[in-house]
This record gives C-alpha cells, structure tokens and sequence, in this order.
C-alpha cells in the first residue's frame, strides 16, 4: 500500500509516453468518445420509446441480456476479430469503442425511457390541453421533467465506461488499466494499487462533475424544493431495474 | 465453432464453470442478507438514509478490477484469493441493494403498516412479517440486476489469475481461436439466465398474493 504511494509521488511515473498524463489523456479519450456516441444513439431512442410508448417491451428486454453480457468476453471476442480484418491502430481502437459504446447504451435508453414513461400523466395532458404538438411536448415537458432520471442514466453509463476502459488495456489499448495489467505481469504491486487507485479517482471525479452539471441541467421545479413535503413515486420494479441498471461496475 | 476443442476441454469448462457459479452466488446471497438490515436502518431512521445512500453510492463508482487489486492490500490476503473477488462483490451487492430495500419498504402503504400496529404486531415483527414480505417484488426486481451484473463481473477477475468462466476469453485470445471465447461468453448469459429465472420463480412463490386478486 505505501508502496503505491511513493509510486504515485515519483515525478519520473508522470510524465512521458507511459506517464500518468498520457494515461490520463487515454482513458479520458476512449471514455468521452464512446459515451458521446451511446448519447447519439440511445437518447433520441429512449425519448421516442417513452413519448409512443411502443417497444417497451424489447427495452427491458435487451437492456437486461446486454447486462448479462461480460464485457471482458466482448471486448476480447472483437477485439481478436479486429486484429484479423481491421489494419492499424483501428484494429484495436475500434472493438473497444464498440464494446464500451454497447455498454453506455442500456443505462442512457433505459432511464430516457423510464423517466418519460413516469411523466406525471395530468402534466401530459395540460401541455396537450395547452395546444402543443407531440414534438413541443415531448421536448418542452416530458424531457426536461425526465432530465434526472436521464442524468442518472448518464452518470451510470459514465461509471461503467470508465471502468471497462481499464480492462481495454487487456488488449494492448493504453488507459490507467495499463498499470494494473502490466503491474501483474510485472510483479509490482505498487504500480497495480497506484494504477487502481487512478481509476477510482477518475470515476469518483468524473461522476460528482456530471452530479453538478445535473444540479444545474435539471429545471429547479422538479429538484425538490418547489414540492417541499411531497412523497416521492412508489418505486415499482421496472423503476428499480432502471435507476439501478448499469450500475454494475462494469470492469 | 470446433466442438472437437470443447470436447476434449469438457472437464476444464466444467470446473471453470462451477468456480463462476459459486463465485457469483455467494456474494449476491451474503449481500443480499447484509442489505436487509441496513436497508431497514435506512428506512427507520431517516437521518441515516441519506449517508448510507452517499456511501453507497461511493462504493459502486469504485471500478471492480481496481477493488479486486486494492483489497488484498487492505485485509492482507493474497492477490490470487477468491475470498477478494468474493468481498468484493458482495460490497457491490450491498451498496446497490441497500437503496432498493430502503425505497421498498418505503413504499409499503402507510395504513398497512398502521393496520398491522393497531393487531398489536411490535415494529421489528411488523418489519418482518408484514413489511418485507411486500417489499419482495422491488427487492427481487434489484436482486436480479445485482445477480445478474455478479455473473459479468466475476470473469474480470481472471485477469488477476482467479480462474473461472473469463479464463476461456484469455486462453482464446492467447490462442488466437474465437471457439473458447464464445464458449465463455454464451455460459456466462446461461449463467446470469439461471440467477435470473431463479430469483423470478423465488419471487413468484413467495408473493401468491400478488396474483391472488384479479386486474391487479
């Protein structure tokens, strides 16, 4: 353990190709990426699944068998692929974006589901009642009383891309794994408890700067103070399965 | 797929696979049972909510193979332990379970839990036998993703040298052969299906009242 600590406070371990800055600009690199394209992808899916309320069915269903799916197998299935059709550095780049992507998606489409599926109905129809069109509902009231759950969502997808990318380096991908795989094949446990104690700074940090974009993201109508003394919805399964989904750790 | 290779490796697989299932069950049971209690902590007292929903929290944004790493640091045992990835993810299951205990009971209706005070029925014995009885649903459905994520996590640990179902994804890709890889990755979502229809069924029959009335 103070091994580690003297690890992390040697200048020479920061800087350079393998330093920690380059790490951190790494795993930085693959997390923002692949969570920025899961938003792309499951975003606008989730809010139309939870606006027409059709397919709700196969959201549960997919987000629980990709939940199953180890993320090691994945990444290792596509990266061994990669290697024999892809050339390059992409041969294994791009697996584990793919891999960390599909693990970003159910988080994000789950909880935009959910979170415009619970819309309190009365707030629906007073929109509707007020003239607006679906689109104007959808994207004036349902989301923006969604947004918690949403950022949630996010928060979850970030933890869990976060931690996948540190498997990355199984594959021979840079990242704050590096340290750990490397640490083992090296015997140095000093490195493996630094590289370790370098992720979950990462995803601690990272999750209370999205927790604060999420205070300032979500409209002050719905954070609570406005309805002091008022019990939250009873939780049912399906929101259960929705807050805590993805939240598994990932790697 | 070669099931010459699977075949021949019919006895390894099949050791791997019960080392996964033993590693991925206790820590979903021993979590679970710690849950109960400080859920229903988390649920009596208020003021306790909030912390032990924070530490909760906490705990899970801590990447697995990075908790796998620093444990055997912290209790002393050695790196290749299963008791590490056992702890390890019974504290996942703890932290994601407490939440979903405290919520659970929360939503029981007010007025059964005052119907049950007014038969005379003490708080720890309306806790247990009124309570938590309909929490059961809620709880199930967290136990399930908990069971099921369980199943995923454990093959990381191979990485560190505990063998199990994640030791054919690095023999396969040693091996440059996509037979042991698939072979892992389709045992694993066998796996998590069984946890999962296993806490279904659980849930089904200790629950009959949830059927019993019709339209509901």
């Amino acid at each position: 353990m103070s091994g580690a600590w003297t690890w992390l406070t040697d200048a020479a371990n920061w800087s350079g190709p393998g330093g920690v800055w380059t790490r951190l600009l790494q795993h930085l690199w693959y997390t923002l990426l692949s969570v920025a394209i899961a938003v792309v992808i499951a975003l606008p899916l989730g809010a139309l699944i939870g606006h027409t309320g059709r397919f709700t069915g196969l959201v549960s269903g997919v987000a629980n068998a990709l939940r199953a799916l180890p993320s090691l197998g994945l990444l290792i299935l596509l990266a061994l692929w990669g290697l024999h059709t892809l050339k390059g550095d992409l041969a294994l780049l791009a697996p584990a974006i793919v891999v960390l992507v599909i693990l970003a998606i159910p988080p994000i489409l789950s909880s935009t589901y959910a979170g415009i599926a619970n819309v309190d109905p009365a707030a629906r129809d007073a929109a509707r009642g007020m003239g607006m069109t679906g689109t104007q509902v959808l994207l004036k009231v349902e989301l923006p009383v969604a947004m918690p759950l949403v950022m949630s969502g996010l928060r979850s997808a970030f933890l869990q891309v976060v931690a996948t990318a540190t498997i990355a380096a199984v594959v021979a991908l840079g990242g704050f794994g590096r340290y750990v795989i490397d640490g083992l094949a090296q015997q140095n446990y000093s490195m493996m408890v630094a590289g370790a104690f370098l992720v979950a700074l990462l995803a601690v940090l990272g999750d209370r700067i999205l927790a604060v974009i999420g205070h300032f993201v979500v409209s002050p109508g719905l954070t609570g103070r406005a309805a002091k003394g008022r019990r939250p919805a009873a939780p049912t399964a399906d929101l259960v399965a929705a807050r805590t989904i993805g939240m598994s750790g990932g790697g | 797929m070669n099931w010459e290779w699977l075949q021949r490796n019919e006895q390894q697989i099949l050791a791997w696979t019960l080392e996964h299932v033993w590693l991925a069950a206790v820590p979903t049971i021993l979590g679970l049972l710690l849950a109960l209690p400080v859920g229903a902590i988390a649920h009596r007292y208020r003021w306790s909510y909030g912390t032990l929903i924070t530490l909760a929290g906490l705990l899970y944004t801590i990447p697995s193979l990075a908790l796998f790493v620093v444990l055997p640091g912290l209790m002393g045992t050695r790196i290749l332990d299963p008791v590490n990835v056992v702890v390890a993810l019974t504290l996942y299951t703890l932290a994601l379970l407490v939440r979903v205990v405290a919520d659970a009971l929360d939503a029981v209706p007010p007025l059964v839990v005052a119907s049950a005070t007014a038969m005379g029925y003490k708080p720890l014995r309306s806790l247990v036998t009124v309570q938590l009885p309909l929490a059961i649903p809620v709880i199930g459905a967290g136990l399930r993703v908990a069971a099921v994520s369980n199943v995923s996590l454990v093959s990381v640990a191979v990485l560190l040298g505990i063998p199990q179902l994640g030791q054919l994804f690095i023999t396969g890709f040693q091996l440059d052969f996509f037979t042991p890889i698939i072979a892992g990755i389709v045992l694993c979502l066998l796996l998590a299906a069984i946890f999962d229809t296993i806490i279904l069924l659980t849930v089904r029959l200790s629950t009959p009242w949830t059927r019993a009335v019709p339209g509901r």
